[in-house]
C-alpha cells in the first residue's frame, strides 16, 4: 500500500469540501453570535448594579476556564431535557458562540477602556445623551481597535470547530474521518484536512497582523 | 579645521589610547559622523560638547561597540576596535573580537541601566566573575571597596529599585569601575537625575578623575564640570569637531562663532 | 436518590482526574521546553534557524489541534507501523501545539526587555549567552508568566480532546461512561465535569500567581504594578 495515493486524495476532495462548508458555516454563525453576545457581556460588566456585574463576571470566568468540548456536550445532552430540541450543528454554533463571547467580551472591555478618559469627559461636557456618548463617541473609537483581536478569535474558532464531531457534526474533520475510514487511508484524509486549515487560517492571520499594525494592538 | 587636530597614523597609534581615523556613521540616509579624526592620550579626560544630534553620544556608542562604523577605523589601546586584519585585509570586527577589546572599556549610561533582576552586589560582581574570571571572594571585596568609595557601602544588598536615581548612578559608576577599565565612557550621566542629586555624582566623578589614571571620555551639558574636569574639550557640530582646545581656552575665548552661540544658549538655559 | 448517584458520579469522574492531570502537566512541561527553544530560535541571528522555527510555529498554529491529534493517532501509525500510547501521544500534541503559541510569548517578552539592558550587559563585556541567561531572561520571564497562565489553561481545556482518542480522562469518564448510563442526569454529570476543570484551572492560576509574585519580587516590583500592566492576551 502506497503511503500517499494521489487518485484517492483527489477522490475524497469533494467530500472534504462539503465538510469544509459546514466548518465555515459553523465559524461564521458562531462568530456572529460571539460578537453580539460578547458585547452584551461587556456592557453588563459595566452595569451600574453590583450583583449583575458579579454574576456576569462569574459566568464569564467559568465558561472561559472550562473546556468548550464539555460545554458542547452539556448543551447537547441537557437542552432536550428542558424541551429544547436542536440539531447538532445548531447546538455547535450555540456552544462556539457562547464560549467565544467570553473572549470577545474581554476584547470589547479593553477596547472601551482604551478610549481616553478625556473623550468621556468631553462628551459629558457637551451634555451628550448617554446613548449618543456610546454610539457617537466611544464605540466609533473602540471598534476599529478591537477588529484585529476579534479576527484572531474567529481564526481560533475556525480551528476549534472540529470539536463538533463529538456531537456528530460532519465538518471537515468529520468528513475526513469518514472517508479515511472506508479504505483505512487516513494519511491523505487528515493531511488534506490539515492543509485546508493552514491554507485558510495562515493568510487570514497574516492579514490581521497587517491590520494590527495599522490600528495598534490593544 | 582638522589640521590642528592630532592625527596619528600607523605605529603612532600605540602612544594614544583612543584613535578615530576617517570615521563615518550613518543611520539610514542621515549622516551622524563624517570624516571624523581625533585621538586621546592615556589618562586624558576629554569632554565632548555640542548641540543634541551632533553625534557626541554616537562616539561613545561606537567605542562601546554598541554601534558599528560605516567607514574609517577606531583604535583603543593600540588595538583596532572596529576591524580585524584577516588575510592582509581589514574586515569589520566580529562579536568575538569586539568582546575581547571591549573589556578595556567601561560605560556609564544616562539611564543607569542597572539590572533589576540582581541586587547591587549582583550588578557589581556579575561581570568581574564571569568576564574577568575573578573568584566570588575577590569580586565581592572589589564590590565592597568600590561601593564604599561611592558612599553606598551599606546598600550592597539593596535592590536597584530601592535606590534613588543618584544612588543608582553611583552604583552604575562603581559597576563600570569594577571591570578596571582603561577607558571610561560617561554618557550624560547626570541628565536623568533630579537637580539636587547632580552635584554629588559630579563630585564623585571628579574624585575618580583625580585618583585614577583612567582615560575618560565624557558627554555632558554641565559646563562647569567640563571646565574643571577635562584636560581637553571638543566642540561638535554636524558630525564634525569644529573646535578642540583646553577648557580654559575654549570656554573663555572660543574661536568659532558656533561654539560661542552654543555656550551662550547653554548658559542661558541653566 | 441524587446523593447516591452523586457518589458514583464523583468516583467515576475521579478515576479520570489522574489522566487529565498527567496529560496537562506533561503537556505544560513540553510546552515550556518547545516555547523556549522555538521562541529563542525566532530571535536567532541565523536566518535558517529562524525560518525553521517559523515553520514550526505557523504550521502548528495554522492546522487544527484536533487534526494534529487525529493525524498522530490514525495517519502516523500507517506511516511508521506502530501505534503511540494514547496518553503519550496526547502529551506530544498538547505540548507541541501550545509550544507554538508559547514561542511567540517568549519572543515577545524577550523583545520587550528594554534595549538599554542589552547595552548595559554589552558594556560589561558579558558574552551573548550570559547576556541572555543572566540579564534578559530573568526580566523577560516576569512578562511571560501572565500569558503563559492563559496558555496553560487553554492546554488544560484542550486535554479534553484526548477523549476522542480513548484516553480515559475526565471528559471521557463523564461523556462516554456516565452519560449513557444516567442519561436523565446529564446535567449533574456534565456540571461536575465542568467544575473539576474549573478547580484545576484555579490551581494553575494560583501556582502562576505565586510564581509571578516571586519573579516580580526579584525584580523589585510590587505585584500590583504587575496586575495593572496586564492586558488582553492572545487567542487560543
Amino acid at each position: 500500500m502506497d503511503v500517499w495515493n494521489w487518485d484517492f486524495a483527489l477522490s475524497i476532495l469533494p467530500a472534504l469540501l462539503d465538510g469544509l462548508l459546514i466548518t465555515l458555516l459553523a465559524t461564521v454563525l458562531g462568530s456572529l453570535l460571539a460578537f453580539t453576545l460578547g458585547l452584551v457581556f461587556a456592557l453588563l460588566l459595566r452595569a451600574p448594579l453590583g450583583p449583575v456585574r458579579v454574576l456576569v463576571r462569574g459566568f464569564v470566568e467559568f465558561v472561559r476556564s472550562t473546556p468548550l468540548l464539555v460545554q458542547i456536550f452539556f448543551l447537547f445532552y441537557v437542552l432536550p431535557d428542558y424541551g429544547v430540541v436542536l440539531n447538532a450543528i445548531t447546538v455547535g454554533v450555540l456552544g462556539l458562540g457562547l464560549h467565544y463571547a467570553t473572549y470577545t467580551a474581554e476584547v470589547y472591555r479593553a477596547g472601551i477602556d482604551a478610549v481616553p478618559r478625556g473623550q468621556w469627559e468631553a462628551a459629558t461636557a457637551l451634555s451628550l445623551p448617554r446613548y449618543r456618548v456610546w454610539t457617537g463617541v466611544v464605540l466609533p473609537q473602540a471598534v476599529p481597535r478591537v477588529l484585529p483581536a476579534l479576527g484572531n478569535y474567529v481564526i481560533s474558532m475556525f480551528k476549534e470547530t472540529p470539536l463538533l464531531i463529538g456531537i456528530g457534526v460532519f465538518d471537515l474533520v468529520g468528513q475526513a474521518r469518514e472517508v479515511g475510514g472506508i479504505e483505512f487511508r487516513y494519511v491523505e484524509a487528515y493531511t488534506l484536512a490539515g492543509l485546508f486549515f493552514l491554507l485558510l487560517s495562515y493568510p487570514s492571520a497574516l492579514l490581521l497582523r497587517r491590520l494590527e499594525r495599522r490600528v495598534g494592538v490593544l | 579645521m582638522s589640521s590642528e587636530l592630532s592625527q596619528p597614523t600607523g605605529e603612532a597609534t600605540r602612544d594614544w589610547m583612543i584613535v578615530f581615523e576617517g570615521v563615518e556613521k550613518r543611520f539610514g540616509d542621515h549622516v551622524v559622523l563624517s570624516e571624523l579624526d581625533f585621538a586621546v592620550r592615556p589618562g586624558e579626560h576629554v569632554t565632548l560638547i555640542g548641540p543634541s544630534g551632533s553625534g557626541k553620544t554616537t562616539i561613545l556608542r561606537l567605542l562601546m561597540t554598541l554601534e558599528k562604523v560605516n567607514a574609517g577605523t577606531i583604535h583603543v589601546g593600540g588595538e583596532c576596535l572596529s576591524h580585524v586584519r584577516r588575510n592582509d585585509q581589514l574586515v569589520p570586527a566580529d562579536e568575538k573580537h569586539c568582546r575581547r577589546v571591549r573589556k578595556k572599556i567601561g560605560m556609564v549610561f544616562q539611564q543607569f541601566n542597572l539590572f533589576p533582576n540582581m541586587t547591587v552586589r549582583g550588578n557589581l560582581i556579575e561581570a568581574p566573575t564571569r568576564v574577568l574570571g575573578l573568584s566570588k571572594a575577590e569580586a565581592n571585596a572589589r564590590a565592597e571597596e568600590l561601593l564604599e568609595m561611592v558612599g553606598l557601602g551599606e546598600k550592597i544588598d539593596a535592590h536597584p529599585t530601592q535606590l534613588s536615581g543618584g544612588q543608582q548612578q553611583r552604583v552604575a559608576i562603581a559597576r563600570a569601575l569594577a571591570m578596571r577599565p582603561d577607558v571610561l565612557l560617561l554618557d550624560e550621566v547626570t541628565s536623568a537625575l533630579d537637580p539636587e542629586l547632580v552635584a554629588g555624582v559630579l563630585k564623585l566623578l571628579h574624585d575618580i578623575g583625580e585618583t585614577t589614571d583612567i582615560t575618560i571620555l565624557c558627554v555632558t551639558h554641565e559646563m562647569g564640570f567640563a571646565r574643571d574636569f577635562s584636560h581637553r574639550v571638543m566642540m561638535f557640530d554636524g558630525g564634525r569637531v569644529i573646535e578642540d582646545a583646553a577648557p580654559e581656552e575654549l570656554f573663555t575665548e572660543p574661536r568659532q562663532q558656533r561654539t560661542r552661540d552654543f555656550l551662550r544658549a547653554v548658559l542661558e538655559r541653566h | 436518590m441524587l446523593p447516591d448517584n452523586l457518589g458514583t458520579f464523583l468516583s467515576v469522574l475521579w478515576e479520570g482526574v489522574p489522566e487529565t492531570v498527567i496529560a496537562t502537566v506533561g503537556g505544560i512541561a513540553l510546552t515550556i521546553v518547545a516555547s523556549f527553544v522555538a521562541g529563542l530560535a525566532l530571535l536567532s541571528p541565523s536566518r535558517t534557524v529562524r525560518v525553521i522555527s517559523r515553520i514550526y510555529v505557523e504550521g502548528l498554529r495554522g492546522t487544527s489541534e484536533v487534526v494534529q491529534l487525529f493525524w498522530l493517532f490514525f495517519a502516523l501509525p500507517i506511516l511508521v507501523g506502530f501505534q503511540i500510547v494514547p496518553l503519550w501521544g496526547g502529551i506530544i500534541v498538547l505540548g507541541l501545539n501550545h509550544g507554538a503559541y508559547g514561542a511567540e510569548i517568549v519572543r515577545g517578552s524577550v523583545q520587550s526587555v528594554p534595549r538599554a539592558q542589552y547595552e548595559g550587559a554589552i558594556a560589561l563585556s558579558l558574552s551573548p549567552a550570559a547576556r541572555m541567561r543572566r540579564v534578559i531572561l530573568p526580566q523577560a520571564i516576569v512578562e511571560m508568566i501572565p500569558p503563559f497562565n492563559n496558555l496553560f489553561i487553554q492546554l488544560l481545556k484542550s486535554s479534553s480532546l484526548l477523549s476522542f482518542v480513548f484516553v480515559n480522562e475526565v471528559t471521557r469518564q463523564g461523556q462516554a461512561v456516565l452519560v449513557p448510563l444516567f442519561t436523565a442526569q446529564s446535567f449533574t454529570i456534565l456540571l461536575l465535569v465542568l467544575l473539576i476543570y474549573l478547580v484545576l484551572a484555579l490551581i494553575i492560576t494560583a501556582v502562576m500567581r505565586l510564581l509571578e509574585r516571586m519573579a516580580s519580587t526579584r525584580l523589585g516590583r510590587r505585584p500590583s504594578e504587575q496586575a495593572r500592566r496586564k492586558r488582553v492576551t492572545g487567542a487560543v
